[in-house]
């Protein structure tokens, strides 16, 4: 806006509303790096103690007072990764379904329907997992898996385990289910951006619509979609609710995926309150650290992702 | 074209759309799945004195009543203390900052506050507040509340402003009007109905966080009607009794997982229906 109006009287008030303004959106910035400072500082004594051996030790004992961070991160990453294999493909699926497929009158309310799932609070997730989908999995799915796939010669291991339901296999797919309305949602819109000429010149020429979606949409939208994906991730990796109920706080190192284990957030979650060593508090904020850093990158990257396409067309994503 | 590629191009076609119609349905399951279960659960376990009575100890009949208040209570001092500042953050990105640098960047950093773990932010407002006061409060629980608010409110006031066309910025400032007055009786009330809506969605939002509580207001099993203790709250009361073995406690967790989800699907419908009426003509 290039125009500006000033009068003498009402510089001072013009001067004030301008200053608070602009202080709310540094406090933006401020907040940011002061959470991550102060998770920097809160860490810093398990940092100091353990140096490297912080990430590559499984050992977590506190009553001797040595902690190991491996388990927490390879279950985050693990149950991260069974979220997304889970998550890519069905919220792919529904951006499709929505933008192309579905009766233009339904589209609205299955839309919102996606919208809605992506508004239960995890926690209804996670209480949801442990009184109903965990027993269901250690009932009927782990059984079967334990049977048919837990002879097979590289991937038997990770599906041979107790069929209790509580693992990071369930706490895997209770991740996806949550991140599946983020990705679709962000997927649909990205999806509607390609501007209907290029899609009306593909029909015209006797394209499909998989043809449509394969060769216009998705070359199009490619790092967008790719940014949708790595929101998901970033949401994943951080949930904690979804995830504390069904993964069982374990602190032991385990091939199966039927196995408890445990997360960065459920670490925390469950053990900060009763962490009784300033050192206990140290890990897990030394944990919670790791945990900002990462999720900070792989939001910043899917950020930038996204933007690409906004810059091309003008407006938000 | 010979007849068996265009065969094999219509195969390929109707697959795609069965998958992406099994997709759409594999996703809605589960919606269904998980409010069908809280309904369920939740109408078997609702009982006016979830209204009346405190939450009660191990192995005992009670209510929530403290924990809705200590929710509400926190709630809206979040809303106190986040939406002004949001709002003030988000006329920035959409008035005085919006072709400047530091816009772009905040409006960066401010969408990876939006998805940033929520629980990393419970553990700042403790370094922040609770080691400071010494003790777990009502206070500390609210501002990790804000903060969670503050990027949702952002957001949205700055979407809601830049819906607002330019010719009615240039007209007010055409008569005159000083800008922070354009900003305020101007522009302000064209958005409004888009700046309530995010306010709403951003209610919803931090009415069912739990992680960012769970080591600020922490909770509290009397009640208290003072932020400067220890304070029950819905989210942190649900997540320790369904945790316990109790099945008392449970009954109780499902009720007030029933009362919150009914709470924030009502104003995610609401505000739609909000948005829906303001878009006819």
């Amino acid at each position: 806006m290039p125009i500006e109006v000033s009068s003498s009287r009402s510089a001072g008030a013009d001067r004030a509303f301008t200053l608070f303004t602009t202080g709310a959106a540094w406090l933006v910035l401020v907040l940011l790096g002061a959470t991550a400072m102060s998770m920097a500082w809160g860490g810093r004594l398990a940092f100091e103690t353990f140096g490297f051996g912080f990430i590559t030790s499984s050992e977590w004992d506190a009553v001797q007072g040595r902690f190991g961070a491996l388990v927490p991160i390879y279950g985050t990453l693990v149950t991260s990764a069974i979220a997304l294999i889970i998550a890519f493909p069905v919220s792919i699926g529904i951006a499709l379904f929505l933008t192309e497929i579905a009766p233009r009158w339904s589209r609205g309310p299955i839309g919102i329907a996606v919208e809605l799932l992506a508004a239960i609070p995890s926690i209804i997730y996670g209480m949801w997992g442990l009184f109903v989908f965990a027993p269901f999995m250690g009932a009927n799915v782990e059984p079967w898996l334990n049977e048919h796939l837990g002879d097979w010669p590289v991937l038997g291991p990770l599906f041979n385990g107790p069929p209790i339901g509580i693992g990071m296999l369930t706490a895997g797919i209770v991740l996806g289910i949550m991140i599946i309305p983020f990705i679709a949602a962000v997927a649909r819109d990205v999806f509607a951006e390609v501007p209907p000429p290029l899609k009306e010149a593909a029909v015209a020429l006797g394209s499909t619509r998989w043809e449509v979606l394969t060769k216009v949409t998705l070359p199009y939208t490619r790092s967008a979609v790719i940014g949708a994906i790595f929101l998901g991730l970033g949401r994943a990796l951080g949930e904690t609710m979804a995830v504390t109920f069904v993964l069982g706080n374990a602190h032991d190192l385990s091939a199966s995926l039927l196995m408890p284990s445990n997360s960065i957030a459920a670490a925390i979650a469950n053990e900060f309150t009763e962490a009784d060593s300033e050192l206990y508090r140290s890990s897990l904020i030394a944990l919670a650290f790791l945990l900002f850093v990462v999720t900070f990158i792989v939001l910043s990257f899917a950020k930038l992702l996204l933007l690409r396409l906004k810059r091309i067309h003008g407006r938000t994503l | 074209m010979s007849p068996s590629r265009l065969l094999q191009r219509k195969i390929a076609d109707a697959a795609a759309l069965v998958f992406a119609g099994a997709a759409t349905l594999f996703g809605l399951v589960w919606l269904f799945w998980i409010l069908w279960t809280t309904l369920q659960q939740g109408i078997g376990a609702l009982d006016p004195a979830l209204f009346t009575q405190m939450t009660p100890p191990p192995g005992s009949q009670g209510g929530l009543l403290n924990a809705f208040y200590g929710s509400a209570m926190m709630i809206g001092l979040a809303l106190l203390i986040g939406a002004p500042v949001g709002l003030a953050a988000g006329t920035y990105l959409a008035e005085h900052g919006r072709y400047s640098r530091l816009g772009s960047l905040v409006s960066f950093i401010n969408d990876i506050l939006l998805s940033a773990p929520s629980i990393v932010i419970g553990l700042f407002v403790y370094e922040m507040v609770v080691v400071t006061m010494g003790h777990f409060s009502g206070y500390a629980g609210a501002l990790a509340l804000a903060m969670i608010l503050l990027p949702v409110i952002v957001r949205t006031s700055d979407e809601a402003l830049r819906l607002v066309p330019d010719q009615m910025r240039e007209a007010a400032f055409a008569l005159g009007i000083p800008r922070w007055k354009v900003t305020s009786q101007v522009l302000y009330k064209a958005a409004l109905s888009a700046i309530v809506t995010g306010i709403l969605l951003g209610v919803a939002r931090i009415a069912g966080e739990t992680a960012p509580l769970l080591f600020t207001a922490l909770s509290n099993q009397f009640w208290t009607s003072s932020l400067n203790e220890p304070l029950a709250n819905l989210p942190v009361v649900i997540f320790q009794y369904a945790m316990s073995p109790y099945e008392e406690w449970h009954e109780l967790a499902w009720a007030g997982a029933f009362m919150l989800t009914i709470f924030v699907l009502g104003l995610n419908i609401a505000v739609r229906l909000i948005v829906r009426r303001r878009k006819r003509p």
